[in-house]
């Protein structure tokens, strides 16, 4: 039998999540073992080359290539899972939310008290440069997500588990230690 | 009359004294109602609904319900768990509840009890509410974005007449729980960390006393809400 196919992204994420993927530290050798990697930032493949069978999300949609990536891999996996509190809920690029895109702007572009060196006082708008939206969106108000692994990062032995649990069909104990929001 | 009275919850016999409310009659007999809005010592007020039992069948709050003879309590079915859940989930979606941010991450009892019925993503749609951090008071920060208004803080925290120092404004769905602008030099240092101390989730803030407690040594790090009483329940049998 083929391994299954994995494929992972960062959208409005920190990479965090991946850093914590990272940290099950020689189970990554198991990995290996146990799964194909696709499309993933670990192994830089940047386009998919074939169907997976799981995509890990980590990070909300705050612009349009965020979403577009998002259905990219709707489209391509059997099985999405949002990875952290950023995929889940916005996470902390979400706290922006509240507050309108233009004032957000001018904060980060005009009046900010970091802001040097602009005097011709613009606000980046190329046409390469992906749209924001008016808000940071949980990636399940955007595709449907199947499984959901909270954690800021979610725990190592959280995304260990669910993993084998996801490739072996056997069901995943969430012990209290690892199921944590922060 | 007898002074106790017998009842069962989920068919465990217990005991108690006539007229204890139902939560704290369950937690001398070592079983865990889950609560929120209730507090210790408080008069309780039975408004956010997260004790929800059913208590002959009907759906009750057990911290406003007085035990009697007799009475049958279902406290851990899948259906009211299922519902009290829920409740969880709509006071997550309904403020902004940014926990890897929040000074009271790991003591919270929101977030404990969200921890305890597994909640992994709330099923209601994230409002993202305006709400606004005030930190106009010389002693605490007011953080609107996480209050619950479970009113805690507007029942426990008076001055030396009764008066309360927490208060309602404005009204419906923007209500807001502030600090009275007249009683808020009442506020001492201890009644300040009182205040943060009853505060169930990090809506009241003593300042420069946030993130003190290490990761790993916070009240819902190890083991979770409720524990303590169903570990009572443990050694008794
Ligand atoms: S108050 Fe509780 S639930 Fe809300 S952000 Fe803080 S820790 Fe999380
Ligand atoms: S500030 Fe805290 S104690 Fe007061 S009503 Fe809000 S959540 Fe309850
Ligand atoms: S604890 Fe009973 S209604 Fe809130």
């Amino acid at each position: 039998m083929s391994k299954p196919i994995v494929a992972t992204t960062s959208l409005a994420g920190c990479f965090g999540c991946h850093m914590s993927v990272l940290d099950i530290d020689e189970r990554i050798l198991e990995l290996i073992e146990l799964v194909e990697f696709n499309k993933s930032p670990i192994n830089d493949i940047k386009k998919f080359t074939k169907k997976c069978d799981i995509g890990l999300i980590e990070g909300g949609c705050c612009n349009s290539e965020n979403v577009h990536v998002l259905r990219d891999f709707r489209e391509h996996c059997k099985i999405l899972v949002s990875v952290g509190e950023c995929a889940i809920m916005g996470g902390l690029p979400a706290m922006r939310n509240g507050i309108p895109i233009r004032e957000c702007l001018e904060e980060a572009y005009l009046n900010g008290p970091t802001v040097v060196g602009n005097e011709e006082g613009i606000i980046p708008n190329d046409p390469e440069l992906p749209m924001l939206l008016d808000k940071v969106y949980p990636c399940h108000e955007i595709v449907k997500i199947d499984y959901f692994l909270p954690g800021c990062p979610p725990r190592a032995d959280l995304i260990w588990e669910a993993l084998v649990a996801l490739v072996t069909g056997d069901e995943m104990k969430l012990p209290y230690e690892v199921l944590k929001f922060d | 009359m007898s002074q106790f009275v017998k009842f069962t919850i989920d068919t465990i016999e217990c005991m108690a004294t006539r007229g204890q409310y139902l939560v704290d009659a369950a937690r001398e007999n070592g079983i865990f109602i889950p609560t929120l809005c209730n507090y210790p010592g408080v008069k309780p007020k039975g408004s956010c609904r997260i004790c929800t039992v059913k208590v002959n069948g009907k759906l009750m709050t057990a911290c406003t319900t007085p035990v009697a003879e007799g009475m049958n309590v279902e406290n851990e079915s899948a259906e009211i768990n299922d519902l009290r859940k829920s409740i969880i989930e709509l006071l997550f979606v309904e403020g902004n509840h940014f926990c890897p941010a929040c000074e009271k991450s790991g003591s919270c009892e929101l977030q404990a009890l969200a921890y305890r019925f597994k909640m992994l993503v709330p099923r209601f749609p994230f409002q993202f509410p305006y709400r606004s951090v005030d930190a106009s008071h010389p002693k605490i920060i007011k953080d609107h974005n996480r209050c619950i208004l479970c009113k805690r803080c507007i029942r426990a925290i008076t001055d030396d007449s009764g008066r309360s120092i927490f208060a309602y404004r404005k009204r419906g769905i923007g209500v807001e729980v502030v600090v009275d602008p007249k009683l808020g030099k009442q506020l001492t240092d201890e009644l300040a960390q009182k205040a943060m101390d009853i505060c169930p989730v990090g809506s009241i803030l003593v300042k420069e006393k946030g993130f003190n407690v290490p990761i790993g040594a916070r009240r819902y790090d190890k083991s979770p809400i409720g524990s303590d009483i169903e570990s009572m329940q443990i050694s008794k049998i």
